[in-house]
């Protein structure tokens, strides 16, 4: 089979979008497939229509990868690809959507209020600050409304610590969102599926050294202590599942996706986000889960590639 | 050749292997960490960004029949030894020019206390390497160069940094910190210093604080790593003299130079002078490094100094950048808020600016890459994560109309930020 692999991009991502795009090739040519490498620019259509790939494995990051856009061009191509469709990427690529929708399904998520850059500008939405942190309590988290890697995530610990954070969420995107911070342990569950969803076991990050699960816990190897299975009392992972199983449905994803939450000390969880393109790097969750699951990467990345399909 | 390829073995590692060589790796290996900073970088090398990044001499303007008739020197006069190993201090007949080089630079030396090194970089790295064990001190200015900080990270040094001004390094506050550290039960091993247009801080070392850092290091004995690239790429005054010529010949001095900016990078031609017994160790270190440093580029090095003169190309290139530093700083007092303040290099290829302290570099550069540009966040230039609010530009690499509009770009999203902070702050 003919795939395409797409990575790279410009996104801020780009970089572990790479490195997810080589281990994938790898996998690919040891299944036995025709592996075009892509580095996606401008080109990317024409590049596509000359090569006339079988399926697109999209192992593209934030902005482009992530957020829909490629899936729609892959549409119009009719070229079956990896991951969720188009509107379920742009549903989880923006947490503000992707919180309201979980919220709609009853799913646990942190309080949380969003704004645009002009609210602050034109409507003095800074002029509620002192409310919003009353609402939320201290620390608050500052986050992207779109983005990934936790990319301009700042803690706030102090009311005059809030403006910066804000300024730099606001570097990433031009909506942000102030949430209320969910102290525990950070899991992550990946699921795979179309219709008949499963989930793999349940990863627990415990960053070494780090307030929270940052950029550089993330991609530094021996930085980030993953756990796969969590260790977590009975009960409480098919609770954990249960609830990244509903995530999935909530979204309409298909293929692949990664539920990121929090465990608080009551054992109650909070969905931060969920992920359409999980990282596939040397310090990924998703290839951890797989291999608690028993699978290889291979055994992984062949699931997802028969997953592939069109439909936005 | 297209079969041998089909046939080649697959990698069987998968990123389910990535513990196995964790378990396995040096722990010098796993110092250096994954940073959000690098991977943003990494987008600054995309032809439609205006990088202010890189510290790229120019290359473009050396002369390409000049290079034509010195190949050919080497071709006819020299291929079979231009070809081989070559001895490891380098070059007899290079080092003698490298003698009347530092002349040049008020540093005077023998040919027998310079080692040819693979670039400047090689120099520090076995400076480093010659002196440091996990958790020896090393002084370095505050900023320092980037390019120190994997050395200094590799070999394991606790980095203390002595903050800079207009005059470079703060020399009055290295007593108190050197007693400091002393009560700490540290062990200083070395002062690592760019007294020359600084990079990152554009800046040059007064001789007043020249002399007194000297005389420190003889008092407490301190051995000191004088870095001087840039030295030559001067707009103007006359050159101060070394450390290493103030040293007097006392053995407290490493001098380490290159051939990247008077000539071109890609040679990869640099050098230390060291006192002896120095040496003799930086010697051994530099044969398990590499044995010589490439034969064919230290004679295509000779060859040229012997034919030409090599103030020429300094020359050429020093008015290109003084064309291009001016254009730097003219567009940043146009496009800058006030809230900014930036250094005013007389040489070198670096202006370090500096912003109110609630702006994160690393962050403004996310923003900087969306309207296509680029420089090097503060952050680089420390060890202890100071420098958040400070970044590096470079005016070297490209031509003035390049230069104002990428400051005016930086510029708007400066200004988007500080405008955002003080109407949320002041109300």
């Amino acid at each position: 089979m003919k795939v395409a692999v797409l990575k790279g991009g410009r996104s801020f991502e780009r970089e572990v979008s790479l490195r997810s795009g080589t281990n994938v090739e790898a996998a690919l040519r040891r299944l036995g497939h025709d592996v075009r490498p892509l580095d996606v620019d401008r080109d990317l259509v024409r590049t596509l229509r000359a090569e006339r790939p079988d399926a697109a494995f999209i192992a593209m990051h934030g902005q482009g990868g992530e957020d829909g856009t490629v899936q729609e061009l892959l549409e119009i191509l009719g070229i079956p690809y990896t991951g969720s469709g188009v509107s379920a990427s742009e549903r989880a690529w923006d947490k503000v959507v992707a919180k309201a929708h979980f919220t709609a399904a009853g799913i646990p998520t942190p309080a949380f209020y969003a704004f645009s850059q002009a609210a602050f500008r034109e409507l003095g939405a800074a002029d509620a600050l002192g409310e919003i942190e009353m609402r939320l309590g201290l620390p608050l988290v500052v986050k992207p409304a779109r983005g990934g890697s936790a990319l301009g995530i700042r803690l706030a610990h102090k009311p005059d610590e809030v403006p910066s954070a804000l300024m730099a969420a606001l570097a990433y995107d031009d909506r942000l969102l102030m949430e209320r911070y969910a102290a525990g342990r950070e899991l992550s569950v990946s699921v795979l599926g179309n219709g008949d969803a499963e989930a793999l076991p349940v990863v627990e990050a415990i960053p070494l050294g780090r307030e929270f699960y940052d950029f550089e816990s993330r991609y530094t190897p021996g930085a980030t202590d993953l756990r796969a299975p969590a260790d977590l009392p009975p009960g409480v992972a098919d609770e954990v599942v249960r609830i990244a199983l509903d995530c999935y449905r909530a979204l309409g994803c298909r293929g692949f996706g990664r539920i990121d939450m929090i465990l608080d000390g009551d054992n109650q969880v909070w969905v931060l986000e969920l992920n359409t393109i999980p990282g596939l790097t040397d310090t990924s969750a998703l290839p951890r889960a797989a291999e608690a699951a028993g699978m290889s990467f291979d055994d992984l990345i062949a699931r997802v590639l028969e997953l592939a399909e069109l439909g936005a | 050749m297209a079969t041998d390829h089909a046939r080649q073995t697959h990698s069987q590692v998968t990123p389910q292997d990535a513990d196995r060589y964790n378990a396995r790796f040096a722990v010098r290996a796993t110092k250096s960490k994954s940073s959000a900073m690098r991977d943003l970088m990494a987008l600054a090398e995309r032809p439609e960004v205006i990088s202010l990044a890189g510290g790229f001499p120019d290359t473009a303007s050396f002369p390409p029949a000049v290079f034509a008739e010195v190949m050919k020197a080497v071709e006819e006069d020299h291929l079979a030894s231009a070809l081989q190993y070559g001895p490891t201090e380098g070059l007899r007949e290079l080092r003698e020019w490298i003698v009347t080089i530092m002349k040049h630079e008020r540093a005077t030396a023998t040919a027998d206390q310079i080692m040819i090194t693979s670039g400047g970089q090689q120099g520090i790295d076995l400076s480093i390497r010659t002196f440091i064990d996990p958790g020896d001190v090393v002084i370095a200015e505050g900023p320092t160069y980037p390019g120190a900080v994997p050395p200094l990270t590799t070999y394991e040094a606790d980095v203390v940094h002595i903050p800079m001004d207009d005059d470079g390094l703060q020399v009055e506050l290295l007593e108190p910190a050197l007693d400091r550290l002393v009560a700490e039960g540290k062990r200083v091993k070395l002062l690592y210093t760019i007294p020359n247009f600084h990079n990152p801080a554009g800046v040059t070392m007064s001789g007043e604080r020249r002399e007194r850092l000297v005389r420190i290091a003889h008092e407490r004995e301190l051995m000191i790593v004088e870095d001087n690239p840039y030295g030559q790429i001067r707009f103007d005054g006359e050159p101060l003299p070394s450390l290493y010529e103030l040293d007097e010949g006392r053995g407290w001095v490493i001098y380490v130079s290159t051939f990247s900016k008077i000539l071109a990078p890609g040679m990869r031609v640099g050098w230390v002078a060291a006192p002896e017994p120095v040496l003799r160790k930086m010697n051994l270190g530099k044969q398990s490094e590499d044995l010589c440093s490439g034969t064919l580029n230290q004679r295509f090095v000779l060859e040229y100094l012997r034919r030409y003169d090599w103030r020429e190309h300094v020359t050429r290139v020093n008015e290109l950048y003084r064309e291009r530093r001016e254009a730097m700083l003219t567009a940043l007092a146009e496009e800058f808020p006030v809230s900014a303040s930036w250094t005013r290099p007389r040489g070198g290829l670096f202006v370090w600016v500096t912003l109110p302290p609630y702006i994160d570099t690393q962050d403004l550069l996310a923003k900087a890459l969306d309207r296509n540009v680029a420089f090097v966040p503060g952050g680089a230039a420390f060890l202890n994560g100071d420098g958040r609010n400070a970044m590096r530009l470079n005016y070297s690499a490209m031509p003035p109309h390049l230069i104002s509009e990428g400051i005016a770009r930086l510029g708007a999203v400066v200004r988007e930020m500080t405008e955002f902070y003080e109407g949320i702050a002041g109300s």
